[in-house]
């Protein structure tokens, strides 16, 4: 299942940011004159937005200062446009339920979104596919616009402007951390610098401020990573006829995952992942032109071979034998009619893992501490996940009187959220490699594996719970 | 807390002549569980690793070091510490003990050092606090459930219990006799502007000041502290007068069992040397049993007495069925006959009273003392 990856705002700040020097004690002089926040969230996308919003609606946070940094003009929407935004998000159940614990799904869903109940994954050197669903058809997931979340976000923060002070506009051009714990002498605070020159403090700094993160820069956190030989280009279909459309499909090209997303009865939205060049090609096309790509994409058996083809049905036929009633049934995914003028836009893929999430005082979330491919369409969920488990934690640690930017309950936050992203950012590298290649030994290994998972209820269950988190 | 009064077998009264010339000198020594206790000779080591911390913060040290000895001139004055003034007519200063007080300063706040045990206990002992204060009211102000509380830290040591509490919303009036703590305690909450309104330190021994706030405290705090007092009975006294009828004591302490005295004395001291012989005074740990006896002979109810075990390799603190070694205690003060009931908490009349949803009955207000 593809989704776009949150694009956070990440604002090259300029190299200032990045001596993160220490500052010596400035109580003396000038401490008591900036305000002290006990949070302070860097960057005001949709993972930035949702932790201020998350922490301003928490009961234990119900006196506490949290101040959210956001670089760009506030993104409230007059009205619904009609055009549907071409840069969408697959939101997870677990997500949903975040979101609406402090009511932003209800805007959310006062607006538009489309749920969808299936995925179907296939292959596109192979007969192979894997169906995923819910037992009951309930929503696997649902097709959201950035835009409509954010809309969502900025209208729960005004609804707790006096605990969430939000400058938009606004960027923070220098850190300066505390000594490695505080000394009697010197401030035990983060102090921040504006672009304006304002300067305040906080107990925790929370950085949201996407994969080129300027907080994880200036705090010198290393982060492993590496660019992928892939764009995606996004773009927003309008279907030969109208349907149920409430099927996310994907389909391993050995170029790139290709998938399409419900945005309605008669649009969907299109992910596909390919080189660069090919991405180029894809953008500057025609819209005939692309329109015929996307369909062949889609149908073609081009790269099919006689051998992977008699394999994929000897153990399907072997499967049919042993579970006779569970084999999915191949549905054909919708043709694609047209695509709406200037959707179409490409963006870069890669991988990256922050080696840390938490320093003392200071806590990385979203992209800015994992940057994911967008084939298991879990970038922002990922997100919205480092937000639930550290407002968990702290929320609890609000409830106990303790500093809440304490390392005893930010390692709490990595250590459970290392565990979940690094194996779905290995998973997810996984699959990219695996389904990149034409080889025909890896071709069958993958075929007859997603056969086999396909065939493996229990562990097709594990997967969706896995991913609807 | 328990870092400040623990020394050395002839011990430091608590109770009892205060302000002795010694006890600015004594660098205290953290313990808690027997197996988290150390020794000077760490301190000092530290301390020499860190020549910087003098030089670069200099003139602000020896500020505070002329406050801080001037009790070992015996001027008896008891300021409130932020209003000493820093007079510069005032003795010599030793640059060893200077040492010493910036590294307890350093001490205190650093959760990975020497005082971890006393930084992960809070997680045990203010929820222990907060949920058997909160079952005496019917509402609470959600930010800040202890807000209109005003609770005695008896033995703050450098606030580490004393923050907690007073970012839940209570004001909170730390004591401690030694010196060097209040100085480092009223540092470090200076930093915190809110902390800074909820938290009264002063350096003094408890009967100091029991004349003064005679039935004045929703709560007395006494962790880590017990047993290092010279006269338990007394000390037990002194706490429940300062409580207001219905007011509820918490202490954590140690037992006095053969287990404590295996991990404490013999393995701490005798065989791993991490505590130099004679820390320890075994005779004066006390069993829940006995503390039992003289609060319930105060007119103290106990309500709770619950064990507390302590992982020295995770570094947490559980709760647990056996008392033998750490354990905590909840005793209530016995409402006199014709008072209306224990829900004497008292919302404070103060400038930035926030919306409380409690709503306490207009009658029982009450001015506090202090």
């Amino acid at each position: 299942m593809a989704a776009r990856l949150a694009v956070s705002r990440c604002g090259a700040l300029p190299a200032a940011a990045r001596r993160g020097s220490l500052v010596p004690c400035r109580r003396w002089s000038a401490g008591s004159a900036d305000a002290v926040y006990d949070v302070v969230v860097s960057g005001g996308g949709m993972v930035g937005a949702a932790m201020a919003c998350a922490l301003g609606h928490d009961i234990h946070f119900h006196d506490k200062k949290i101040l959210l940094l956001e670089a760009g003009p506030k993104k409230a929407l007059e009205k619904l446009p009609e055009m549907y935004s071409n840069r969408v998000s697959s939101v997870s159940p677990g997500s949903a339920t975040l979101l609406s614990s402090f009511g932003a799904w209800d805007h959310v869903c006062n607006m538009r979104y489309r749920a969808f109940r299936r995925m179907q994954v296939w292959d596109g050197c192979s007969e192979a596919l894997i169906m995923f669903d819910k037992d009951n058809l309930d929503d696997m997931g649902y097709i959201v616009e950035n835009d409509v979340i954010m809309h969502a976000l900025t209208k729960q923060l005004e609804a707790v402007s006096d605990r969430v002070t939000v400058l938009y506009r606004s960027r923070a051009v220098g850190y300066s951390w505390p000594g490695p714990f505080s000394m009697a002498d010197s401030s035990p605070w983060v102090h921040i610098t504006l672009g304006d020159g304002s300067t305040l403090q906080t107990t925790l700094l929370i950085g949201a401020d996407g994969h080129n993160s300027a907080v994880r820069q200036a705090a010198g956190i290393p982060s492993v990573g590496w660019s992928y030989d892939q764009s995606a280009v996004v773009a927003t279909l309008h279907l030969s006829e109208a349907t149920e459309n409430n099927v996310a499909w994907q389909r391993f090209l050995p170029s790139g995952p290709i998938a399409l997303l419900p945005l309605s009865d008669t649009l969907s939205s299109l992910v596909w992942s390919t080189s660069h060049e090919h991405a180029a090609q894809l953008l500057s096309m025609h819209e005939e032109e692309f329109v015929d790509a996307v369909n062949s994409a889609f149908w073609s058996d081009a790269n099919h071979t006689e051998l992977i083809s008699s394999a994929t049905s000897a153990l399907q036929f072997a499967v049919a034998l042993l579970k006779p009633t569970k084999a999915s049934a191949r549905q054909l995914p919708p043709s694609v009619a047209r695509v709406d003028a200037n959707s179409r836009v490409l963006f870069p893929l890669g991988l990256g893992h922050a080696a840390e999430y938490v320093r003392p005082r200071l806590a990385l979330i979203g992209d800015a501490a994992h940057r994911v491919h967008p084939l298991a369409g879990q970038g922002v969920n990922m997100g919205f996940g480092d937000i639930a488990s550290l407002l968990r934690h702290l929320s609890t640690a609000a409830f106990n009187g303790k500093d809440l930017g304490s390392m005893s309950h930010l390692t709490r936050y990595e250590t459970d959220r290392q565990r979940h992203n690094t194996a779905l950012l290995a998973a997810t590298d996984l699959l990219k490699r695996l389904y990149s290649s034409r080889a025909a030994p890896l071709v069958l290994l993958r075929t007859w594996g997603l056969q086999a998972t396909d065939a493996i209820s229990p562990l097709k269950e594990q997967i969706v719970a896995f991913a609807s988190k | 807390m328990w870092g400040g009064r623990k020394l050395s077998c002839s011990g430091r009264r608590f109770l009892g002549v205060l302000g002795s010339g010694s006890r600015a000198r004594r660098a205290e020594r953290p313990r808690l569980a027997p197996w988290a206790v150390f020794s000077d000779v760490q301190l000092i080591c530290t301390l020499q690793n860190k020549p910087w911390n003098f030089k670069e913060y200099g003139t602000m040290c020896i500020k505070s070091c002329r406050m801080t000895f001037s009790s070992l001139n015996r001027i008896e004055i008891y300021w409130p510490p932020w209003t000493q003034p820093y007079s510069s007519s005032r003795t010599t200063v030793d640059s060893s003990e200077v040492k010493t007080f910036l590294a307890l300063a350093h001490k205190w706040w650093d959760e990975e050092g020497v005082y971890a045990p006393l930084h992960s206990m809070n997680d045990l002992r203010v929820p222990f606090i907060r949920d058997n204060l909160l079952k005496t009211v019917a509402n609470h102000h959600p930010g800040k459930p202890l807000f209109g509380m005003k609770i005695l830290d008896v033995g703050c040591g450098g606030g580490l219990l004393t923050e907690p509490l007073g970012r839940l919303g209570a004001s909170v009036f730390g004591i401690d006799p030694v010196e060097e703590n209040i100085k480092t305690a009223q540092h470090h909450k200076a930093f915190d502007p809110v902390l800074d309104k909820k938290i009264e330190y002063r350096a003094c021994s408890l009967e100091e000041i029991v004349q003064d706030t005679e039935e004045t405290f929703d709560a007395v705090v006494a962790s880590e502290v017990v047993e290092h007092v010279a006269d338990l009975e007394a000390f037990i006294q002194c706490c429940c007068q300062g409580l207001k009828p219905g007011g509820s004591l918490f202490i954590t302490t140690i037992n006095k069992t053969q287990l404590s005295y295996a991990l404490g004395i013999v393995f701490s001291e005798q065989i791993a040397g991490i505590v130099p012989k004679g820390t320890h005074t075994w005779e004066k740990f006390v069993s829940p049993e006995k503390l039992e006896s003289i609060l319930e002979s105060n007119g103290l109810s106990v309500q709770t007495v619950a064990g507390m075990l302590y992982n020295p390799f995770s570094g947490c603190w559980h709760w647990s069925k056996h008392t033998s070694l750490n354990y905590a205690a909840h005793a209530v003060k016995s409402v006199a006959a014709d008072r209306s009931g224990p829900a004497e908490l008292v919302a404070e009349e103060g400038a930035e009273v926030p919306q409380a949803k409690a709503s306490t009955p207009a009658g029982v207000h009450e001015e506090l003392r202090k």
